[in-house]
């Protein structure tokens, strides 16, 4: 198995399309050249606003929307293609969790868990000791024989995750898994994907539309804006240089880093008359990120810094930071100069007078 | 009198269960197959087959449209063939299942068109085929609904069951036409009453009572 996942990719969107059929008009392309490699063993996730399209694309994987171009390709086989038996046998071998959890509320925890076995026609002998495990692996041996109603939504969350493993499958969907959730269960929840991640070798995809989810636990991302895949690649690259409009947008959200309104209500896309300042966002990343480098600025240039907002945080393991800051617009240039030349990034926000 | 009318109380009572009893039996054997049918069947569901699905659902409306007294004289060269006699009580089974079966298969229909499609979703990723959907998803979820139209259909029937008199089924609602209507015999009539709500209550309860006990939707008190 392990060889299989090291050829190739675990999934592959290849030039991806979906339209549907319109009554009385021309069809609505909601995904156009989708282009994605999710890499064995990763944790990738794809953002997007509502409508983007991202739920679309990552039911295509397990086959509950069927591209209307392009191919998907899950373990080498192409989803999109396989009927009946075949896609079943596909399906067990894709678990899959769900932002309402869609537990059967006539089966108890345990009973929940061992649904997929059922489906599979394992025998019972098998399949007790195997949702034994599974409840014990996300921790709710205490409430095996408790209803999905009497559980809180963490806790369904957590059986959802037992039943998508129980069939032993190597691609686990999420789709908005946390989004019902509140944000310390999220982070609990979180944390569970990311220990199955590294414990089984399980190759997660999921969705979202909070890029918090993306930084805690996705090594890679894409970023989903109408129906098309505006950028994609590790998440720290992309947290650190993020390049499509859309992806910046969603960044200003979770890095924290926004100018105060009586800037931002003052800001201008060129210099007015008179003296004036330059606003800038420097990003921080890699080793220089707890560098000093804005007193080593003004000590060496002697240019003076006004500090507007800033943060600094972590993607994994790599701290990385966003500082925006001010400077006399004439020594603008000179101090991103500078700034560069030490391997930090530097982005002209506007200026202010 | 009441020792002469008790044995036929109780005979009529006898005939009444018997009568509803059987055509619940068969009603549910035929009408919930036919109601998940029918809940499935439309363009683009688990069982998509649109036309059989708009055919059935003519003739389930058909059958309903048909006052249940003009049913029961309309099918009896039906019911000759069937129960190789068109009068008496075995005979009245077999209109008061042909009633019961469309009825239940509606009732059946609305509960299962209740279940969440995100379950069904779920069981799809998982790799289920229609059938075990039906079977593992959308009865077990749609139990309480059933059980409640089951019982309704139950309380229906035994109304249903006190107009075969017309073709010479017994039971209550005979016994009450014959003698307290037709004998003047107005004790007859409230007897007979009394004894229909006390069956309807008791059906009504107890089919309350087992939908409540599979209804799973609601956190419970355990007493802890």
């Amino acid at each position: 198995m392990r060889d299989e996942q090291a050829t190739g990719a675990a999934i592959t969107f290849d030039r991806v399309e979906k339209s549907f059929a319109q009554k009385g008009g021309a069809p609505v392309m909601a995904l156009s050249d989708c282009t994605l490699t999710v890499e064995p063993g990763a944790i990738t996730g794809i953002i997007g606003r509502s409508g983007a399209g991202k739920s679309t694309l990552l039911r295509m994987v397990n086959g509950l929307e069927r591209p209307t171009g392009g191919r998907v390709l899950v373990g080498g086989r192409d989803v999109g293609a396989a009927d009946g038996a075949e896609l079943r046998e596909i399906r067990r071998e894709v678990g899959m969790i769900f932002q309402h959890f869609n537990l059967l509320a006539s089966r108890t925890v345990f009973g929940n868990v061992a649904l997929p076995l059922e489906i599979a026609g394992r025998p019972a002998s098998e399949i007790r000791p195997r949702v034994a495990d599974l409840i014990a692996r996300v921790g709710l041996e205490a409430l095996a024989d408790r209803y999905p109603a009497e559980l809180s939504g963490g806790q369904k969350q957590r059986v959802g995750i037992a039943r998508a493993l129980a069939t032993g499958p190597k691609v686990l969907l999420s789709d908005e898994a946390t989004s019902a959730l509140d944000p310390e269960t999220t982070q609990t929840v979180l944390r569970l994907l990311a220990d199955i991640n590294r414990d089984l070798g399980l190759t997660i995809l999921l969705i979202t539309h909070e890029m918090g989810v993306l930084r805690d636990i996705a090594t890679h991302m894409a970023v989903i804006d109408g129906g098309r895949i505006v950028e994609a690649g590790p998440t720290y690259d992309i947290f650190v240089r993020p390049q499509h409009p859309t992806t910046r947008s969603f960044l200003s959200g979770v890095t924290g880093v926004t100018l105060p309104a009586f800037v931002a209500s003052r800001l201008r896309p060129a210099p007015p008359e008179g003296p004036s300042q330059e606003v800038i966002r420097i990003t921080f990343a890699g080793r220089h990120a707890t560098d000093p480098m804005l007193a080593r600025l003004t000590g060496e240039l002697g240019i003076a810094v006004n500090i507007l907002a800033g943060a600094i945080e972590e993607i994994g393991p790599h701290p990385f930071g966003n500082l925006l800051v001010s400077v006399e617009t004439g020594r603008g240039a000179e101090a991103r100069a500078y700034l560069e030349r030490h391997q930090l990034l530097t982005e002209v926000l506007g200026y202010v007078g | 009198m009441w020792a002469n009318l008790t044995p036929l109380l109780l005979e009529a009572t006898l005939q009444t269960l018997y009568m509803v009893a059987v055509s619940g039996v068969l009603g549910t054997a035929f009408g919930l197959p036919l109601g998940v049918f029918l809940a499935t069947s439309q363009r683009g569901e688990l069982l998509s087959a649109p036309l059989v699905n708009k055919v059935l659902g003519l003739v389930v409306n058909a059958t309903r449209s048909v006052p249940f007294i003009i049913l029961v004289v309309a099918i009896i060269p039906f019911t000759r063939a069937l129960a190789g006699t068109s009068i008496g009580t075995t005979a009245a089974i077999v209109p008061l299942t042909v009633a019961a079966i469309p009825f239940i298969a509606r009732l059946v229909e609305n509960a299962i068109r209740e279940v969440d499609s995100g379950l069904i979703e779920a069981a799809r990723a998982m790799g289920a085929t229609p059938f075990q959907i039906i079977r593992k998803v959308l009865i077990p979820e749609a139990l309480p609904g059933i059980a409640l139209g089951l019982t309704l259909a139950l309380v229906s029937l035994i109304g249903y069951s006190a107009m075969v008199g017309a073709v010479g089924g017994e039971g209550l609602g005979d016994l009450g036409i014959r003698y307290g209507y037709q004998r003047f015999m107005p004790e007859v009539m409230a007897a007979v009453v009394v004894i229909l709500i006390v069956l309807v209550q008791l059906v009504q309860s107890v089919g309350e009572g087992i939908a409540r006990a599979v209804d799973r939707r609601a956190p419970r008190n355990r007493g802890r």
